[in-house]
């Protein structure tokens, strides 16, 4: 009686509601909290500690973690990143806290990062030239290593400028050459004066090769000087400073020297290539591939969509096909994005893009140019994903326009084209814009369809370049989707990439936030010049 | 007072309220329309006087917006309608087959019952139809945005916020701004279908003072629920009844002498 009346009030029903939108923001506000915790913390320098156990052994590392021993009530152990998997085989280890005797932070501790194995924790020992000692201890030795990093990074940046740049374009055009010998083969060509004259600039090109190389070994030769770094246990290491990314020392930085740090590892995450099978490194390729594809995909999706909606709305006559195809439309956004995947393969890859091969690349064969997954058939796939999402938008859009407004143009003579071109359209514009912006966040956050149409775990070169056509919509591309799935299930030693795991998702969602804030902001702006009038 | 005119099939000019034989500027002949199966109007027959303004009253339903939707063909845009029986237009027959339906519009202008303006600015709103008609950007379309504009009493309150979005206007406001818009294109008949349905007095008053100084270079006919605004402004009324013109005269002779018991009986208050 009492408890009817109270449901009657209303009272509950606005608690039952409050709290199911309460719910729903707690869990993502957890979602975002747990993701911005665990990622951002990652480049922050944290201290390096020297244990001494009782059995006198020492052991050097960062705490990652502290949890209660199993099985023993008031006991704790810690986690430690020992890093050095070279010399130790494994990056942490657990310490029971009880075994501690003591505790030190050691101000020379230095953390290296390098190009292989991870990172180097321990203490410089002295630093070489040509196996020789120039500098012996922590602090000279440091001093010497720390003039020579800036040369060290400009040599690599070299190199690497050689490998990607010089190099990459001669293969670029003997490859070219290559293809252009085949066509001939293919044409029953295979001597004269074409011939002889693509041989000869092929041999030119062999000749620069060669020269690029030498000056690749010369670079290297040159760079002679190491550090020798004492590890735990007796081990040393001796690291050629070639492979010296980056060194600091932990316990000595102040917390605005770690400010500056941490700022630079961001950058270079955000920034650079990924090493070390992309635990290490940055994820800039990813980034690339995520964004272009979105956008290629925008580009195919909002004309498909917007074209076959205007056509169900303003001219199918309304009855009961136009009603089932709409459900028909509708339904599509429901189908499993892997399916759409498979269809993109067998249809995109091997049909279109097999054909576009037989007509156009034949000299590449068997080779296949398009004929294998690309960029440009990951997003036609996407938009096939996400073309029922901008058609229904459209279609709302277009239904929200008052019939009166149609009227008022047909009124003063303009036809069915010129009222729809000049009225319609400009009118549901930001209802377009909506359908995109949901079309994009779904279609940046996709992965299963990506993964059989031309995302790769490391792809050699952007899909955008110098080399003439500058865009090569055939190549393979990064994904920070994929990125995720790869780094953090597949990579070899996943315990260390898990940090990597929680940045890269940071990004992926930064991604989706800004684009969608960029046509949010467009639409709005759409809306206050074209606003229709609320009825 | 000049006795009511008669008005017949017959397409005589009849004579205005000065005495002067008035020019017939629409003549509709016979018209009959089917929405589908139910009959909207029967056998109307009349002619509307160059600028002259006409009404259209009578009770909802009893066909007024109908038969001046006829005039633009505007209810070509509805499916299932029918038509016979012919309309003339300065002579030409609008139901032609071989007729365009834009180039009828742009001489038969209309202003809707609720203001209807683009989601476009006040400028764009009224360019729209000499832009359609093919007149570029320019001096040209300047002058005819002002001339408009004016001719709409609304260049006054306008002038400085053209770029602004039409939305921005108030109800009145708007409504003239959508007879600028029908102005624009210079026609030779507005059609007005309850313009002031949803605006206050004051607007109203406005609107109807316009609409007065419009009969001068337009011929005017007015669909209208309140019959103290068809005395007010129109020199002829046309009363309708389930589809049907009941009577058809001077406006004052309507009002002070009606000859059907019905026209009586509606504008007495008795039913409607």
């Amino acid at each position: 009686m009492r408890l009817g009346r109270l449901w009657r009030s209303g009272e509950p029903f606005i608690w039952l509601t409050g709290g199911a939108l309460a719910l729903a923001l707690l869990l993502v506000a957890g979602l975002v909290g747990l993701i911005l915790v665990n990622g951002l913390g990652f480049f922050w320098p944290k201290d390096v500690v020297r244990l001494t156990l009782a059995d006198g052994r020492a052991i050097t590392g960062e705490v990652v973690e502290r949890e209660a021993v199993p099985g023993k009530a008031g006991q704790y152990r810690i986690k430690l990143k020992v890093a050095n998997r070279d010399l130790y085989g494994a990056d942490f280890q657990w310490v029971e806290e009880a075994r501690i005797a003591r505790r030190e932070y050691p101000a020379e501790a230095v953390v290296i990062e390098r190009v292989e194995w991870g990172p180097l924790i321990g203490t410089i020992r002295e630093l070489r030239k040509s196996g020789k000692p120039v500098a012996v201890g922590s602090a000279a030795g440091w001093a010497e290593m720390e003039k020579r990093l800036p040369e060290v990074a400009r040599a690599r940046r070299e190199i690497r400028s050689i490998e990607k740049g010089d190099i990459g374009r001669i293969n670029f055009e003997q490859e070219k050459i290559r293809l252009k010998l085949r066509r001939l083969e293919l044409r029953g060509v295979t001597g004269g004066p074409e011939v002889e004259a693509l041989q000869k600039e092929m041999a030119t090109l062999q000749a620069r090769y060669t020269a690029q190389e030498g000056r690749l070994a010369a670079l290297r030769a040159r760079q002679t000087a190491g550090v020798l770094v004492a590890a735990d246990d007796g081990k040393e290491k001796d690291l050629p400073l070639a492979q010296v990314v980056d060194a600091y020392f932990p316990n000595a930085m102040g917390v605005p020297a770690k400010a500056r740090h941490y700022l630079a590892k961001v950058w270079e995450f955000v920034a650079d290539d990924p090493r070390e099978s992309n635990t290490e490194g940055g994820v800039f390729p990813a980034i690339f591939g995520t964004v272009m594809m979105v956008m290629i995909m925008s580009l195919m999706v909002t004309p498909l969509g917007v074209l076959a909606a205007f056509y169900l709305r303003e001219y199918a006559t309304q009855g009961t096909f136009v009603s089932l195809v709409r459900i028909a439309v509708n339904n599509l956004a429901g189908v499993p994005s892997i399916v759409f995947g498979v269809f993109g393969v067998a249809f995109f890859i091997y049909v279109v893009g097999g054909s576009l091969d037989r007509l156009f690349f034949a000299e590449a064969l068997p080779t296949p140019t398009f004929g294998t997954g690309g960029i440009l058939w990951a997003s036609l796939t996407l938009a096939l994903l996400t073309v029922p999402v901008v058609i229904v938008a459209t279609e709302e859009g277009l239904a929200a326009i008052p019939m009166a407004v149609r009227e008022a143009s047909y009124a003063v003579g303009a036809t069915k084209l010129e009222t729809t071109l000049r009225v319609v359209l400009p009118a549901v514009m930001p209802s377009i814009l909506t359908g995109l912006i949901l079309a994009m966040a779904r279609a940046a956050g996709e992965v299963a369809p990506l993964m059989i149409t031309g995302v790769v775990k490391l792809a050699p070169a952007l899909p955008i370049d110098s080399f003439w056509p500058f865009v090569h919509l055939d190549r393979k591309f990064m994904h920070l989707g994929f990125h995720i799935y790869d780094v953090g299930f597949q990579s070899p030693n996943v315990d260390s990439a898990r940090p990597v795991v929680f940045m890269t998702t940071l990004l992926l969602l930064a991604i989706v936030v800004l684009l969608n804030l960029f046509a949010i902001s467009l639409r709005n702006r759409l809306r206050r010049t074209y606003a229709v009038a609320a009825v | 007072m000049a006795a009511p005119i008669q008005v017949t099939a017959s397409l005589n000019p009849p004579a205005g309220p000065s005495g002067i034989m008035e020019m017939p500027m629409v003549e509709i002949d016979g018209l009959s329309l089917w929405y589908v199966e139910k009959q909207a109007l029967r056998d109307i027959s009349m002619s509307v006087a160059k600028h002259r303004i006409t009404a259209y009253i009578g009770p909802s339903g009893c066909g007024k917006t109908t038969l001046l939707r006829c005039l633009n063909r505007m209810n070509d845009l509805v499916d299932g309608v029918r038509i016979t029986g012919s309309i003339r237009i300065g002579g030409t027959d609008i139901y032609d087959p071989g007729l365009d339906v834009t180039e009828l519009r742009k001489r038969v202008g209309m202003v809707f019952q609720k203001s209807n303006p683009f989601p476009k600015s006040i400028y764009e709103n009224v360019a729209y139809g000499p832009r359609i008609l093919g007149v570029k950007g320019g001096s040209d379309l300047e002058a005819i945005v002002e001339r408009s504009l004016r001719s709409a009493a609304l260049w006054d309150e306008a002038r400085d916020r053209l770029d602004e979005s039409a939305l921005g206007l108030s109800g009145g406001q708007q409504q003239r701004l959508c007879i600028a818009r029908a102005i624009a294109v210079e026609p030779d008949v507005l059609l007005m279908d309850e313009p002031c349905s949803a605006l206050d007095p004051i607007a109203t008053a406005k609107i109807e003072e316009l609409m007065l100084e419009l009969k001068a270079s337009y011929t005017i006919i007015i669909v209208t629920h309140n019959m103290q605004q068809a005395a007010r402004v129109s020199d002829y009324t046309g009363f309708l009844l389930l589809g049907e013109l009941v009577e058809f005269g001077m406006t004052r002779a309507l009002f002070t002498n009606p000859r059907d018991k019905r026209t009586e009986d509606y504008i007495t208050g008795r039913f409607g």
